[in-house]
């Protein structure tokens, strides 16, 4: 039962956090992020199952692993991109947490282009 | 890393908060100051080690190279 780790490690967090936000708020910041760390590493072990599953169901089904792995890095940017702007908007920087989304959803969108233009390809194939 | 971790953060916290607050009542202002940035410092240290264990994990599970 790794999820009742996960709250009770979120409401130790929560009740320290709120006696430390009234002596030194920068503390508190720090500690929320190193939460937010830990909670991620224990996910992301769980996540790590996920993706093995779905790589040996793409080999079964012969479909080009290469194509697999971009759409795990999309996934992989956007885990990232989430927990830098959730990090930034708790300080209270929501201009910088803007900028982050939106320099993530460029980096998707070229991680994107080798399927864009493989499905392209296929469309004037059967078009031509 | 775990819970360990977070509590020495915590306990950092709270130990430079009650220094802070007994040095600025002692008159002593900038002592107070020095020990605030002295904490944040090393428990910034300490984030950081957690953060980068998180992005390797990260670019691996994702194959992010």
């Amino acid at each position: 039962m790794e999820i009742a780790q996960v709250v009770g490690l979120a409401i130790i967090v929560t009740v320290i956090s709120a006696v430390l936000k009234q002596i030194k708020p920068e503390m508190a910041l720090q500690l929320s992020i190193l939460a937010g760390v830990t909670i991620f590493l224990v996910v992301m072990d769980k996540i790590k199952l996920v993706i093995d599953l779905l790589q040996k169901l793409a080999d079964q089904a012969n479909v080009n692993s290469y194509y697999l792995f971009i759409v795990l890095k999309i996934v992989g940017v956007a885990y990232l991109a989430e927990l830098g702007c959730q990090i930034c908007r708790d300080a209270g920087e929501n201009a910088l947490a803007t900028k982050v989304e939106i320099a993530a959803k460029i980096f998707v969108v070229v991680l994107a282009i080798p399927i864009i233009v493989a499905v392209m390809e296929s469309v004037m194939k059967l078009l031509a | 890393m775990g819970i360990d971790l977070i509590l020495k953060v915590a306990g950092i916290g709270l130990l430079v908060g009650i220094l802070a607050m007994v040095l600025s009542e002692a008159g002593k202002k900038e002592q107070a100051q020095m020990v605030t940035i002295a904490g944040v410092i090393v428990v910034l240290y300490i984030v950081i080690q957690g953060i980068a264990d998180l992005f390797v994990l990260i670019k691996s599970v994702f194959k992010l190279y």
